[in-house]
């Protein structure tokens, strides 16, 4: 079954609407995806029907809108195939998932028990030169606070991980691994189970930043084996403001809470507190109620569209686009220019025209596109450029999309030609 | 597909030209200041070199690089003010910055566009916020070029007492 995409357009209120007096086209879906009716509907539905806050109250609200958060939570442990639900804990997005990581390592050094997570001078922190700045930040700054080293596999000219560099650079010294699935900038899609083999092999803890891989792949955290992975809420077709942090369950277990508030202890007293086991340790204070459950919502309408099939569909976009787009005199792709282990991003300098200049033009022709260092500045810095262009498509673009980026483009290049 | 703009659209012909054909471009010698200016958004950059006397801009110069609006905006700049009065150069700085702020609306009257001359195409950016900044760019850096090259002339003293 391929995907019905003029059907799937119509979940999506949003792309009816018009820019600058033509129709959108949004291939901007990278950097955060459009809503389909379904997600907004189940947001307005909690709060005109179910809402009050959740855990704390026995009364009959309280105990809905509990049940529709945590049914939500049933939902994403589902879309990752996670062996339980303990395992899911909502976070504010992608960013916040690996701080709380980072955060929580840090805190392992005064926490019996957490033994596992801690780091000091001699380890090795490793990520790879292609991650997104949340995913390399709290990295920088843990290593910072712990005295560990801070190392990253590098790339090569086409934005792919240099494979020979792997078993070089995560040594017996690694203790925490963390890596992108798929690329935001360049689209590469990484050797991950190479990645997580060689983490395991040295012992080191082994994350997944799969923000970019969830909306487009099916992911299955029991047969990727790696020990912790999150993902954003508003990329996967649902709500901002939340995101998922996955983990082990006996990782979990051990690892010391991020925040401290409310909901997230066992008891307190004035001198001390115990906590909550997980997921509820790592959720303190009131969480994003309506999100969560949108959210669920959408994972579900992405599963029943099926990540194989969108997979496939997004696949032949990409095949379409790179060949066109490099038969565009003065384009140059930025990642991968084979349709080999490459995702629905493509990331492109036109020559003698400044990426800003490109998606303004664009824009005045409806065409939503990113340009920038897309927080993956040092990804520019390797490829001597200052910025991309980037267009980025989802379940919902068409190769008649893809089409009208590259007119735009000879029209951009006609003004400045 | 039309390969011109809509008709509305920021990118004026006499933009384009001006981001093909840079005017006052290069590094003057000699220069009574020269400044460093960067958008942090955009990542546009431009340096400027001012040489001043008895009160007027003599010869300015400047190099950069960024978007067109950035680039061609600090040309426009660079041939309103070279040979004017330091006063009447701020002025124009000032009647540029109103028009950019002006989210589309133009607040000038006849006189004041006529005195921006070809600055007058850059009025469709104020509707872009995010894209303001680019334009303003080489504005900023020539006031601040200025500034430094009458605290030059002045001693530093002077500018010292005058930011206390």
């Amino acid at each position: 079954m391929s995907l019905d995409v003029d059907a799937i357009r119509k979940d999506f209120p949003i792309l009816a609407r018009e820019v600058h007096g033509v129709p959108l086209v949004y291939l901007d879906s990278a950097n955060s995806a459009q809503k389909p009716q379904v997600v907004i509907d189940a947001e307005a539905e909690l709060y005109a029907a179910h809402y009050a806050n959740v855990a704390r109250a026995v009364h009959t609200l309280g105990s809905e809108a509990t049940a529709a958060y945590e049914g939500a939570r049933d939902k994403v442990a589902r879309f990752l195939n996670a062996a339980r639900r303990e395992e899911i804990v909502f976070t504010k997005n992608i960013s916040e998932a690996l701080n709380l990581l980072a955060y929580a390592f840090s805190n392992a050094a005064t926490t019996p028990g957490a033994e596992r997570f801690r780091l000091g001078p001699g380890d090795e922190i490793v990520v790879t030169e292609m991650e997104h700045h949340s995913n390399l930040v709290p990295w920088q700054l843990l290593a910072q606070r712990t005295g560990a080293t801070f190392k990253w596999i590098p790339i090569d000219d086409e934005g792919r991980l240099i494979e020979s560099a792997i078993d070089e650079v995560i040594t017996d010294r690694t203790k925490v691994v963390s890596f992108v699935y798929q690329s935001n900038a360049l689209g590469t899609i990484n050797p991950v189970e190479r990645l997580v083999a060689r983490a395991r092999a040295v012992g080191a803890i082994s994350i997944i930043d799969a923000a970019q891989a969830a909306p487009h792949l099916p992911l299955d955290v029991q047969a990727i084996g790696a020990d912790f992975l999150g993902f954003t809420g508003h990329k996967v077709y649902g709500p901002s403001g939340v995101g998922v942090l996955w983990g082990r369950y006996d990782l979990l277990a051990k690892l010391p809470p991020f925040l401290g508030g409310g909901e997230m202890i066992e008891t307190v007293d004035m001198t001390g507190s115990t906590f909550a086991e997980p997921p509820h340790r790592f959720e303190a204070g009131t969480p994003m109620i309506a999100q969560a459950v949108a959210l669920g919502t959408a994972v579900d309408y992405l599963t029943g569209l099926g990540l194989a099939d969108i997979r496939e569909h997004e696949h032949r976009l990409v095949g379409h686009a790179l060949e066109s787009l490099s038969a565009v005199p003065g384009v140059r792709i930025i990642g991968p220019t084979t349709n080999v282990d490459r995702g629905a991003t493509i990331s492109f300098t036109v020559d003698g025209i400044h990426p800003h200049d490109v998606a303004q033009l664009l824009d005045e022709r409806g065409i939503a596109v990113r340009a920038g260092h897309h927080c993956a500045r040092p990804v520019c810095v390797r490829y001597g450029i200052l910025a991309t262009t980037r267009a980025s498509f989802g379940v919902y673009t068409t190769m008649a999309e893809v089409d009208a980026l590259v007119e735009g483009l000879d029209a951009v290049r006609a003004m400045f030609g | 597909m039309s390969m011109s703009a809509p008709v509305d659209s920021m990118y004026q012909e006499i933009i384009i030209d001006h981001y093909k054909h840079p005017q006052h471009h290069g590094r003057i010698e000699p220069f009574d200041a020269e400044v460093h200016h960067v958008n942090p958004t955009c990542g546009d950059e431009v340096t400027l070199r001012v040489q001043i006397g008895d009160g007027v801009i003599h010869d300015l110069g400047w190099v950069g690089e960024g978007c067109s609006i950035s680039q061609a905006s600090t040309s426009v700049m660079s041939g309103l003010v070279v040979g004017k009065p330091v006063d009447e150069a701020m002025r124009l700085s000032e009647t540029f910055l109103a028009l950019m702020q002006s989210r589309g609306e133009n607040p000038l009257d006849e006189g004041e566009l006529d005195g921006l001359q070809d600055a007058v195409a850059f009025e469709g950016v104020s509707k872009y916020p995010a894209r303001v900044k680019c334009a303003l760019l080489g504005w900023m850096a020539m006031k601040g070029a200025v500034a430094e090259a009458a605290g030059t002339a002045r001693g530093s003293d002077a500018i010292a007492e005058e930011t206390r």
